[in-house]
């Protein structure tokens, strides 16, 4: 594909609360054996971009070690590659990243140096399985000066957390309300975007010499009338990881059949880091219903309707129902967790209660593993 | 100027033929073994571990999977810019091409890659052993004892120990003595063909034997360098060691993995086994499922019975299916209602629904009574079994059957259907 990738992972969102103290939303993990953003990685990969650059700038530590080695996503290559572009110091510019086009501009050479005449520009924290093919052709059958892509909100889910979308009969986006008070429609953005290389360099100069930093509001609603932005409508699954309903929801879709399938075993594959774990173990006492269990995990008592991720221990006797367990969590004998997501390396002493009565809880424990 | 201390060459080329229809399409080291590795993991991750960043792996019988298995080495961290791993299949020559024609010809055929790496030792390893082990600790002994041969062994119960080659050393570990399968065994120190040389030994005793045919390490170049008075010690393991050469070994070993702290521990965070792993994706266990003792491999999914037994990647096992002692292969598929007792299925092989596996009593086996003697159901690779046929016990199936393969819908213990084109 004649594409460069860009891909935005800087943010942190306070809606995740406790969960992303220690992380980009990008880098939360994902469906048992995944991170967030190895799905815009992975589309891209499948999609032939060569070149990808990331942009990440709040608590990328976790992010950084799991893109510390770009072969899993196949972009280990000579011509291209995977780049992970934090915010530096230099002579003209001692900022953090200001916004997503600042993000841009600040590692404008980046796209300077490039010679692919398009650039697919997707957050780090979109669950889905896009061929970005065909959001070119259909930018190019439209003569389109930039492509959104859209999707439909299912009922009753709130879009005000989104960029609101309305388009005429021809797709050409007419209104574009970010993060709207009241929702008039349920069209939203996905925050995927195709637009070509030479274009997008002049309206983020033009941004960075206003004093203007963000690309949504600056670049997509304020060129709304004078470019032709259109919006791709995607049809299949879609969602984003970027509030704590919506993480705890994303996860659970996937113990749906029909959402397995469509990720686990329809071409193509999405792709993450290898971890060489043992398999899973089920000893004596395991019970096991409606759960998606991740290698390296070890069960001794009850799971139910829920997503055990990687390296997670469950002691004797203990009932996890309805939660999801991130990666190297120890349970201790006894213990009883609903409705909950237990963060990543807890050690949960034997005997304890966790239940989220009223929505989700959070647990974060970090007793010491191996005094207990 | 390209320098290694001690490279390995691994030796993978064997069929393994004790596995019966387990090794029809596959040479030994490339079976699956633990839901998720492949024997030649073992010596491999062994290697990595131990600092040895240089392996030729020799391969002859049906490498194919062995090629795309190993790759470039990336599970192993075996990509490397100067050694990493090699593939070394036999190759034609100018004057005298021919095949490996034993463990040590295989290695004088490859001289030329051992001295690309100006090696001071060379560790000679086999592709078809389960353990884990140091071989710098075992490199340390050699230097220590200022060693030209030193051969790893372990001590096995003296009754068993006239089956294999047995090594007679003094208190510090001189090799007096070699006995090769003794009826009276005067030590019950084995063998475990793991070797390492010093490298201009090893050199002068395979240009002095290359004209000896079928030339081998345990029968010809151990005894000559004996023989020459080279300075022999043996270094003795006593960790976790299991041949898997037979159906009963292979399944036995398996079957170790599910303990509830396994002899041989996969989930340790030290000295990691490492694969190429195809799949992965959790896996997915349904309402109307039940596990117990078993290991299970990503991607798979469950939604009938599984008791004590080792899983694969991407199987599928159906709804009311009991699976109890058994060993399932990558992207097996289990019908309905299937109960499997005490079976080995290769990989992909499809099951239909309502099918028993393991019925009846044991009889001798009419295809070859030296590798079928157990009471295993044994499943060659890719196979498909038609619905509602019962499979005796210590039988073996390869190849597409159909329901006319199975007379009144059995297939009696002790019995064989080995379709045409599949070798045994």
């Amino acid at each position: 594909m004649k594409a460069v990738g860009i891909i935005l992972a800087g943010g942190n969102n306070k809606r995740m609360g406790e969960l992303s103290k220690k992380r980009a939303v990008a880098a939360m993990p994902v469906a048992g054996s995944y991170r967030a953003i190895d799905f815009a990685l992975s589309n891209m990969s499948n999609s032939h971009i060569q070149k990808v650059a990331v942009f990440t700038q709040y608590n990328s530590k976790s992010l950084n070690e799991h893109l510390s080695s770009s072969k899993w996503w196949d972009f280990g290559r000579k011509q291209g590659g995977l780049y992970v572009f934090t915010p530096t110091i230099t002579a003209e510019n001692s900022n953090w990243y200001m916004g997503t086009a600042d993000s841009i501009y600040q590692n404008l050479d980046f796209l300077k140096s490039s010679h692919e005449p398009y650039v697919v520009i997707a957050n780090g924290d979109g669950v889905y399985k896009l061929d970005f093919n065909k959001v070119l052709e259909y930018h190019v059958a439209k003569k389109a000066d930039i492509t959104v892509v859209c999707t439909q909100l299912p009922a009753g889910e709130d879009p005000t957390r989104f960029g609101l979308v309305k388009m005429d009969e021809d797709s050409r986006i007419i209104e574009f309300e970010e993060k709207p008070v009241v929702a008039t429609a349920s069209t939203v953005s996905t925050g995927i975007y195709i637009i070509r290389r030479r274009p997008l360099i002049e309206l983020i100069e033009r941004c960075a010499q206003e004093g203007r930093y963000d690309f949504v509001n600056d670049i997509l609603v304020r060129y709304k009338g004078l470019k032709r932005i259109y919006g791709y409508k995607m049809t299949d699954y879609w969602n984003n990881v970027s509030t704590m309903e919506s993480y705890y929801r994303t996860n659970m879709d996937f113990l749906k059949p029909e959402v397995r399938d469509f990720f686990f075993n329809q071409y193509p594959d999405i792709y993450s880091k290898v971890d060489d774990l043992p398999p899973a173990k089920y000893n004596v006492g395991s019970k096991v219903k409606n759960s998606l269990i991740s290698s390296g995990t070890i069960i001794n008592g009850t799971v139910e309707n829920s997503i055990l991720f990687k390296k997670v221990f469950v002691g004797n006797n203990c009932v996890v129902r309805n939660s999801i367990i991130l990666n190297d969590v120890y349970l201790g004998d006894n213990c009883v967790i609903e409705n909950c997501i237990v963060e990543s390396h807890d050690t949960i002493r034997a005997n304890s209660y966790y239940c989220g009565d009223k929505g989700v809880k959070v647990v974060v424990e970090q007793n010491s593993r191996y005094l207990l | 100027m390209i320098k290694k201390e001690m490279i390995a060459m691994l030796l993978a080329g064997g069929q393994g033929s004790r596995l019966g229809v387990l090794t029809a399409k596959v040479a030994k080291p490339a079976v699956a073994f633990g839901g998720k590795y492949r024997i030649i993991d073992f010596p491999l991750s062994n290697c990595i571990n131990s600092g040895v960043d240089t392996v030729g792996v020799l391969t002859q019988y049906q490498p194919l999977r062995l090629n795309t298995h190993i790759g470039i080495g990336i599970p192993w961290d075996l990509d490397r810019n100067i050694g990493g791993v090699t593939v070394l299949p036999p190759y034609e020559q100018s004057t005298s091409s021919e095949w490996y024609t034993g463990t040590a010809n295989a290695i004088y055929q490859n001289l030329n890659y051992m001295e690309m790496y100006n090696p001071d030792y060379v560790l000679i390893l086999s592709g078809d052993h389960i353990y884990k082990m140091d071989y710098e600790v075992m490199l340390n002994f050699h230097k220590a004892n200022n060693a030209d041969v030193t051969i790893a062994t372990m001590p096995v119960p003296m009754e068993e120990a006239s089956r294999f080659g047995i090594v007679v050393a003094n208190e510090d570990g001189a090799i007096r003595e070699f006995e090769e399968k003794p009826e009276k065994p005067s030590s019950n120190l084995a063998s475990m063909g793991i070797y390492i040389f010093s490298w201009k030994v090893l050199k002068e005793a395979l240009v002095t034997l290359s004209s000896q045919s079928n030339c081998d390490f345990g029968k010809h170049i151990i005894p000559y360098c004996h023989e020459n008075g080279r300075r022999m010690f043996a270094y003795e393991y006593n960790g976790y060691w299991k041949d898997v050469g037979t159906l009963g070994s292979y399944w036995e070993a398996n079957m170790e993995l599910i303990d509830i702290i396994p002899e041989f521990n996969l989930y340790e965070e030290y000295w990691k086994i490492y694969t190429k792993s195809d799949t992965i994706t959790p896996q997915y266990v349904s309402d109307t499922s039940f596990i117990e003792k078993s290991i299970i491999g990503e991607g798979t999914r469950i939604e009938g019975e599984v008791r004590s037994s080792v899983i694969g990647s991407n199987v599928t096992i159906g709804k009311g299916a009991v699976v109890k002692e058994s060993i399932l292969m990558d992207g097996v598929t289990i019908g309905e209602g299937c109960v499997i007792e005490k079976a080995i299925i290769a990989e992909d092989v499809t099951v239909g629904k309502g099918v028993n596996m393991g019925v009846g009593e044991y009889k001798p086996s009419t295809l070859d009574p030296r590798v079928y003697a157990f009471d295993l159901v044994t499943v060659g690779e890719k196979s498909v079994i038609p619905d509602h046929v019962q499979i005796g016990k210590n039988t073996a199936i390869s190849g597409v059957t159909a329901p006319e393969d199975y007379p009144g819908g059995k297939l009696e213990s002790g019995d064989a259907i080995v379709k045409d084109g599949d070798r045994t």
